[in-house]
């Protein structure tokens, strides 16, 4: 569900909500992707395995090589049913960054999992609407959102949790997430809007679920410092990015969703807006995963304008030399910091610690380059709760002999796996450039 | 507005990284991009300076002795042996105790995998105890399900390739339960963490492992073991592994993917961190931007996910590897370099590409950029192509790394002269 579809909601400034149900257009309706050439590129090396955070926990998972291009060439050759084990591929991506001979893996995965959540889950099972839940969690978040409080109460009952294990395969470990009391889109409404206009540095902002309902204050210090610098933002109607559906094969909803955002954006950067993330999962689908599984009107645009918001300034405006002559205040604050597995896609793994290496006032240490292995809604599945602890137990054991007791993260879902782990509290860069550069 | 930095190196190979070090250690400020992950962890972890001459003579014993008859226009040749010599220095002090080698400059001879022996320049010091000159009788121990080493079949090619000691090949069962195509990551990481879970094994897995290996041992001073023992921790497992047999052991080089190759990946990533090198890895460069009379680089285009942001710097340094890390790429029209569009020379018919006989003149490996002695890429016509662009490692061509085994060697030669070289003209 978008905000699009839902009940008319008072936050929302009424412009923000279309008046017409948005109708996509698909470029190449039926048109199977053509994975040939990538399946031919393999030259079997298996670089991509000694990458795989699964692989390397779990010893009956065969692997992204044989996920990607052998189960490719058996399908072609043989016409063989997509293996189960796709469904404990966690949708990393690790492997698509390690190939040295570009095989596009993480699509690979993508596609096969779509084909067999398709044509080999029964649809009546648990475990597809367990799925199905957890890949729209923006759903339920919006309903959620409107009972914080309430919500909140009930998601950390112990026997209900328990319940939720029983009846649904939920992990009854984790705490759910806390609602904040106030969305982002409602503060946004609430404060007016944008404070500044510019005619040349104009940002659309794609805040995702997490920075919308359940922390706003990411969201919020994205918009001061992106004013402090002059821009104009606009908050656009937008749906889910797709990364939680991508991740369980529900690409029918993921389409509709990118449908969304696609004709949002895209009309927007005609008007010279260029899109900005707060969370690297989400910059990564409009990137990476739009281009490869959609063919809408405006994806290679979207795609081509769409930008991690620290990355933003960093290619825009002299972060360095603006960080230089600031302080965060506090006493030498130490920050372990964690480079969630799709920030590395990007190319971001590093910049927080570069770019905060000479800040006065913090110190981060980089944790390694593990995988936390929360991926997004995975490790909120009971069979996979183990090995999901089993992966990130290299980056606990890294955080817990780092100095600080405070991490730090761009994925919300890395976070919550950082704090689950080791009880720190997590931090966004965001949140740290804020304090260093916005006049509170 | 562009990211900017005095020196800036294309590939994060091992020639690039030792071009970033090199660079860095002039005091220049120096940014390292790399798409994917490089060609280290494929290979052996062996660093060859030259086994066989061009012409295949060889195992040469002395690779120093042999590199002033290298033809013209050879890697080796432009930065001469100073330049060989420096970036096996530079080398030996980033892995400090790790590697071993360095007493002298003849070459090692290391039985690999296949049971043959290969010469080579440095390595890592748990392959040590396994090299062929040593006199002492060697027991190789395989592992079932560990596919690639076959340890009777080893050493009974080492035994008739005459090496000076008797070897005997045994295959035993990994102590812990397994799936039937484990990754070779797998059985590193067991060792490593020393135990496997109650249910799979009690106890610790070295001390498992010794159990089963001591049976076969009949007075051996020394066992050998694919190179698996740990990826963390391999010090470690290593000497556990002594103490509790009461011999020497010693790690033999497996084909990709290579645990020591990995390990000195690692190594080499916190030595740039330690040296401030920024490092990004992960999107491709994709074009650069020439200055206006078109003898400079000013800026490279690095493609993040479909926007393209410029990186401007003073020098360049590109060291995207060869045809497996596509810094130069063929089809079926030719062959380029795909960055700068450096010049690759190669004879326009596809067939003469490859020589008919067998163990020929191999044009297709040695296919690369020409560069002069500063190791600036040549048009054509001889004559620099960008004033502020060097090379090194495999996109150099004019020589043929696999069969001159001299991939390590050219990379830490190259990557040394071309990063000093960028670094003192900042
Ligand atoms: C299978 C195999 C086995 C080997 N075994 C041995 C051995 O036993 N002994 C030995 O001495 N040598 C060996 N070598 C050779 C050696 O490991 C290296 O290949 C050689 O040193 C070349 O290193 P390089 O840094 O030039 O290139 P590479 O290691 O290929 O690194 C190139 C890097 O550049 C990046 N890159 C490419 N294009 C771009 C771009 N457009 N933008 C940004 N980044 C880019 C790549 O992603 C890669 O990370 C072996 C090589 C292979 C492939
Ligand atoms: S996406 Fe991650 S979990 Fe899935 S196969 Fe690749 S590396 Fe493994
Ligand atoms: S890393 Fe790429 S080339 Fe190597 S095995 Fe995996 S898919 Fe194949």
């Amino acid at each position: 569900m978008s905000d699009a579809d839902s009940p008319h909601d008072p936050g929302v400034p009424d412009d923000e909500i279309p008046d017409d149900e948005f109708e996509p257009v698909d470029v190449f309706p039926e048109s199977e992707l053509d994975l040939r050439s990538g399946a031919d590129d393999c030259y079997k090396c298996s670089t991509c395995d000694t990458n795989c955070p699964v692989a390397e926990v779990d010893d009956e998972f065969p692997g992204p090589k044989f996920q990607g291009p052998e189960q490719w060439r058996l399908k072609r050759k043989d016409d063989r049913e997509i293996d189960p084990s796709i469904m404990d591929c966690s949708n990393c991506m690790r492997c698509d960054n390690a190939c040295p001979s570009d095989v596009p893996l993480s699509q690979m995965h993508n596609e096969a999992r779509a084909e067999y959540v398709d044509e080999q889950m029964s649809k009546l099972s648990v475990e597809y609407w367990r799925n199905r839940v957890l890949a729209n969690y923006r759903k339920g978040a919006w309903l959620g959102s409107k009972f914080p409080r309430l919500t909140n109460a009930l998601a950390n009952n112990g026997p209900l949790r328990k319940l939720g294990e029983k009846l649904f395969g939920l992990t009854a470990e984790r705490e759910f997430p806390a609602f904040a009391t106030q969305t982002f889109r409602e503060w946004w409404a609430e404060r007016g809007g944008a404070q500044v206009q510019s005619e040349e540095k104009r940002v659309a902002y794609f805040h995702g679920c997490y920075a919308n309902y359940n922390t706003p204050e990411v969201a919020k210090a994205m918009v001061r410092t992106f004013e402090q610098f002059g821009y104009e933002i606009v908050v656009p109607e937008q749906g889910c990015s797709g990364t939680p559906m991508f991740a369980n094969g529900m690409l029918d909803d993921a389409r509709r969703d990118a449908a969304t955002n696609i004709s949002s954006f895209s009309e927007l950067i005609d008007e010279g807006y260029d899109v900005i993330c707060s969370c690297t999962s989400c910059s990564m689908a409009l990137r990476q995963e739009y281009p490869e599984l959609f063919t809408f009107e405006g994806t290679a645009d979207v795609a081509a304008h769409t930008y991690e918001a620290l990355e933003y300034l960093r290619i825009h405006e002299d972060l360095r030399g603006a960080l230089a002559g600031a302080e965060v205040d506090g006493d030498g604050e130490d920050l372990a910091y964690h480079a969630p597995c799709h920030a590395r896609n990007q190319g971001l793994a590093r910049q927080a610690v570069e770019l905060f290496r000479d800040l006065d006032g913090v110190a981060v240490e980089d944790v390694g380059d593990s995988c936390s292995g929360i991926s997004g809604t995975y490790g909120w599945k009971a069979e996979k709760y183990e090995k999901s602890m089993a992966i990130g137990e290299e980056m606990f054991e890294e955080m817990d002999e780092a100095e600080g007791r405070t991490g730090m993260t761009e994925c919300p879902t890395c976070a919550m796996q950082m704090e689950h782990g080791t009880g720190y509290d997590i931090r966004h860069p965001l949140e740290i450039l804020e304090a260093a550069l916005v006049e509170s | 507005m562009a990211i900017e930095q005095e020196v800036l190196v294309v590939g994060g190979g091992l020639a690039g990284v030792t071009a970033a070090v090199s660079a860095a250690r002039t005091g220049a400020d120096v940014r390292l991009v790399s798409y994917k992950q490089p060609t280290l962890r494929n290979a052996s972890g062996l660093i060859d300076v030259l086994g066989y001459t061009p012409d295949g003579e060889g195992p040469l014993v002395d690779p120093f002795a042999a590199l002033d008859d290298l033809p013209e226009g050879h890697p080796y040749e432009r930065v001469g042996a100073d330049a060989v010599e420096s970036g096996l220095a530079l080398f030996d002090d980033l892995t400090d105790s790790t590697y071993e080698g360095n007493h002298t400059e003849r070459n090692a001879l290391i039985p690999t995998q296949g049971g043959r022996v290969k010469p080579t320049a440095r390595y890592p010091a748990s392959v040590a105890a396994g090299l062929a000159s040593d006199e002492r009788d060697a027991l190789l121990v395989g592992f079932e399900r560990l596919v690639g080493f076959d340890a009777p079949l080893s050493a009974a090619r080492l035994n008739a390739a005459g090496a000076p000691f008797e070897a005997r090949g045994a295959t035993v069962e990994f102590p812990v339960a397994l799936s039937a195509d484990p990754k070779v990551t797998r059985f590193a990481h067991l060792l490593d963490r020393d135990e496997a879970g109650e249910e799979r094994q009690e106890g610790s897995v070295r001390r498992a492992l010794v159990e089963r290996v001591v049976t076969h041992l009949d007075g051996e001073q020394r066992v050998g073991f694919p190179a698996v023992l740990g990826d963390d921790h391999p010090e470690e497992v290593r000497a556990d592994l002594e103490a509790d047999l009461g011999v020497d052991v010693f790690e033999v080089p497996m084909g990709p993917p290579s645990l020591p190759g990995l390990r000195l990946e690692d190594r080499l990533y916190d030595a740039l961190d330690a040296e401030g090198v920024r490092i990004e890895t992960g999107n491709p460069v994709v074009g650069y931007e020439a200055g206006a009379d078109g003898d400079r680089v000013e800026a490279v285009a690095v493609d993040r996910s479909g926007a393209t942001v410029p990186y401007a710097a003073e020098q360049f340094v590109l060291a995207t590897g060869g045809l497996v890390g596509k810094g130069i790429d063929s089809d079926r029209e030719g062959v380029e370099e795909p960055v700068f569009d450096c010049h690759v020379g190669h004879p326009p018919d596809r067939y003469d590409w490859f020589d008919d006989r067998a163990f020929g003149d191999h044009r297709f490996a040695r296919f690369g950029v020409d560069p002069d002695r500063e190791l600036r890429p040549r048009n054509g016509r001889g004559a620099v192509e960008f004033d502020n662009l060097r090379a090194a490692g495999a996109v150099l061509g004019n020589y043929d790394f696999a069969a001159e085994k001299s991939g390590s060697g050219v990379s830490l030669a190259t990557g040394f002269h071309a990063g000093r070289l960028a670094g003192e003209n900042t």
